[in-house]
């Protein structure tokens, strides 16, 4: 659950957006990261430790370098998230129909 | 035919449009919200209190097998044009939802079929995610499963 909590918070900033959108297009390193932001360098890696910790970024060691990953399973799950909203929208909507189909139209 | 309902949350906004047509004419669509007798049963809550017209009020509750209440909900109706438009509020009480506020528009798609678009507007992107996330919540899933045990009890 709190892992949940996490990627939500993590797709919530639109800094935190933008690095998955750099680094889904190609993995990249911190720096090269931060050298697409205005936002001073700390402040960047800790967008990156915490997309990093909810899975959304994945880190690999290249000899002394750390690239980031992107993690197309989580985000899958991210986009998943609105799923059980519709499917109880969706119940509850069967039910009326067939609830109201039992009444006839005054027209 | 198989009519899904849909959603539409786009980035970065702060309201949701959920779409579903129904086999229905709009005149039965509308009917299902304005009875309480029929709200009670599709919203699966009793209906305490329904006022159908321009500074009416509503309110929802649901209590569990104990008696304990498990879910209260309340608005307040700013629209009511029949077979077309509510426009209302909704709060769910006690919860970190904020109050919304919601757009219901009625349409006919043919004698027999029609159309519901309802929007709804959080007070912010970060209130709109939280209710995205509600079904996901164990709490909420039990007492979404003892509703539907209610519910099928009454059938």
């Amino acid at each position: 659950m709190n892992l949940r909590r996490d990627v939500f918070q993590a797709i919530a900033d639109p800094t935190r957006r933008a690095i998955l959108l750099l680094v889904a297009a190609q993995s990249m390193t911190a720096g090269a990261i931060a050298a697409n932001f205005d936002t001073a360098r700390p402040t960047v890696s800790k967008h990156l430790q915490i997309l990093t910790e909810c899975e959304l970024l994945q880190q690999e060691q290249q000899g002394r370098e750390i690239y980031y990953h992107f993690n197309p399973k989580k985000m899958k799950e991210v986009a998943d998230f609105i799923e059980p909203f519709r499917k109880m929208w969706d119940d509850r909507f069967n039910k009326l129909e067939a609830i109201m189909k039992k009444y006839k139209s005054k027209k | 035919m198989e009519r899904k309902t849909k959603i539409n949350a786009e980035d970065g906004r702060q309201d949701l449009v959920i779409t579903r047509e129904f086999d229905l004419p709009v005149d039965l669509l509308f009917r299902a919200y304005t009875e309480p007798e029929i709200v009670e049963q599709w919203m699966g809550t009793k209906v305490l209190k329904l006022e159908n017209q321009q500074h009416g009020g509503y309110q929802f509750e649901t209590s569990n097998a104990e008696g304990t209440v498990v879910f209260r909900a309340n608005g307040c109706i700013h629209e009511f044009v029949p077979e077309k438009r509510i426009t209302r509020t909704f709060e769910m009480e006690n919860a970190p939802l904020g109050i919304q506020l919601e757009f219901l528009e009625f349409e006919p798609l043919s004698e027999d079929t029609s159309r519901l678009i309802m929007q709804v507007v959080y007070r912010s992107e970060k209130h709109r995610a939280e209710q995205l996330k509600l079904p996901f919540s164990y709490g909420v899933n039990m007492a979404h499963d003892r509703l539907e045990q209610i519910v099928s009890k009454l059938k």
